[in-house]
């Protein structure tokens, strides 16, 4: 579904993606891990076209978007969830949902489907989003995603700030997408732990290199790659 | 007590007019963060455009429509050419290319048009409605310009609250990033911004030319005093832009009226500096100031 192949990004002088390779599969979770500036974020705005790639390929279902612009990789089908959660604070929590479903039209989802999916948002409908707490941004980042009905998604450290029983709901609710509608699912974590207990593969970036990709359940067994490059 | 009326009346007219031109830089600022000094430069060069139909024997409505297609045009093409290759760059940048646009804009329609300013038909009777044995200083073109600026503020509202495209503008202006992932053309949306503010502006300057004729510079003071009704309602906010409009109009009316109009200049600087010292953000931005 998705393919990254030896993608190298640079700021300047610093590369912050070197060489990486990695494949999601349809249905499936790939989970990336790493400290602080490993690269994820930056492989994550590569692959959904927010900064531009200095070599390698990025294809979605076998098709060359390594220098697309954001706006058509979106209506390719892939959407990215960005780090921070991305709401837009001076807009409604109605009109976030509805502005992710705009290029699909009428093919877009409801913002009704959205709340049966997260209850909590449809009391705060009307609401403008800079009033939600974390977990809400988060969930309405989510819905806005989903309005779209992606192929692939890209998520950006969903757990960050958040309390551990939200982060489980996000993290079940978005193996439960892979598994019902056959999403692909490229999952950016810190929380080591979180990430590999939905993820069908690990990889691990240090540096912006992978250094390993393995099952959730190697990479949880393998005590010195844990402790070096996974915090647990 | 006629005087007050009057002088009540005069600014709510002349406010009007203040409001259609800051609600053209406010929604400028919330698209781009730029402000546009060549506003009242572009809006001149396409009441000129009007101003040249009419004299060719075309009625005052089509003279409004060339201004306002022009407007159009003018809006784009500056969008595209000349602020897409800033809109990136420091704040600095933008500034200095909206000032060059002014005192191009300006110098070209001195030399096509010449600099001696021309009269301008107003759209209704410029004589004031007669109450009860009493003319007011209120014009059935007044009334037409204050419902004008209404209709336009009302349309706006509705486009950027009931449609889909006046959405897809708040994201862009909001947060173009985050836009952008939604599929949103946030660099179009740039455009249109442009393109609307332009149309805004061209349209005060045909309503308010028939007052302050037609020249290169006749419109300098109302891009100060829109500048000012602007930061007074919030840069940011276009019902900011209508009631900063309306509140500076009335006080340069009273000014004007009881201590001459002489001294109008210097109240529309006394308003400016107060708000930048007592509620720098506007009486109705969004964003709040950070105290340091």
């Amino acid at each position: 579904m998705l393919e990254v192949e030896n993608l190298v990004t640079d700021y300047g002088p610093v590369r912050a993606v070197d060489s990486v390779c990695l494949q999601v599969e349809e249905g499936k979770v790939t989970a990336v891990l790493g400290a602080n500036g490993a690269g994820k974020t930056s492989l994550l705005r590569t692959i959904s076209g927010l900064e531009q790639a200095s070599s390698g390929r990025v294809s979605l279902t076998g098709e060359d978007i390594t220098h697309t612009a954001v706006e058509d990789i979106v209506r390719r089908g892939l959407a990215h969830v960005p780090e921070g959660r991305g709401v837009i604070a001076e807009l409604t929590v109605e009109e976030n949902l509805r502005l992710g479903g705009l290029w699909r039209r009428k093919q877009s989802a409801s913002p009704q489907d959205m709340y049966e999916l997260f209850p909590a948002l449809r009391e705060r409908r009307g609401k403008p989003a800079a009033t939600l707490s974390g977990g809400e941004r988060q969930m309405l980042s989510l819905g806005r995603a989903l309005m779209g009905r992606p192929r692939v998604l890209l998520l950006d450290e969903p757990s960050l700030g958040l309390a551990p029983r939200i982060t489980a709901q996000i993290m079940a609710l978005v193996r439960q997408l892979c598994d019902e509608q056959g999403l692909a699912v490229l999952l950016v974590e810190q929380n080591a732990r979180s990430a590999l207990s939905i993820a069908d593969t690990g990889v691990v970036l240090d540096l912006g290199r992978v250094v390993a990709t393995e099952d959730p359940e190697r990479l949880a067994d393998d005590t010195d790659l844990r402790h070096a490059y996974l915090g647990f | 007590m006629t005087q007050f009326l009057n002088l009540t009346l005069s600014g709510i007219s002349t406010g009007a007019i203040y409001a259609a031109v800051a609600l053209a830089l406010v929604l400028i600022w919330r698209a781009t963060r730029i402000v546009n000094f060549a506003q009242g430069a572009m809006l001149m060069f396409t009441t000129f455009l009007a101003s040249v139909v009419i004299e060719a024997g075309a009625p005052y409505w089509v003279g409004l429509l060339a201004a306002l297609a022009g407007a159009l045009v003018l809006g784009v093409v500056v969008e595209r050419v000349l602020v897409r290759r800033v809109e990136s760059a420091p704040p600095l940048n933008a500034v200095i290319v909206t000032l060059g646009l002014l005192v191009l804009l300006e110098a070209a329609a001195g030399m096509i048009w010449g600099n001696t300013p021309r009269s301008f038909p107003a759209a209704f009777s410029i004589q004031g409605f007669k109450v009860g044995g009493t003319r007011l200083l209120f014009s059935p073109n007044d009334l037409f310009v204050v419902l004008v600026v209404l209709a336009v503020a009302g349309g706006l509202a509705l486009l950027f609250r009931m449609t889909t495209l006046g959405l897809r503008m708040r994201a862009a202006a909001f947060a173009p990033e985050v836009a952008r992932l939604q599929g949103v053309r946030v660099g179009r949306m740039f455009t249109i911004g442009w393109a609307l503010a332009a149309l805004v502006g061209s349209l005060a300057g045909v309503l308010i030319a028939p007052s302050v004729f037609v020249g290169p510079n006749q419109f300098d003071s109302i891009l100060i005093y829109a500048f000012v009704a602007a930061v007074l309602g919030g840069l940011d906010s276009p019902l900011g832009a209508i009631v900063g409009g309306v509140i500076l109009g009335l006080v340069l009316s009273y000014v004007s009226g009881y201590e001459g109009s002489a001294l109008a200049p210097l109240a529309a600087l006394v308003v400016l500096v107060a708000t930048l010292m007592i509620r720098p953000s506007g009486l109705f931005s969004s964003t709040r100031e950070r105290r340091v």
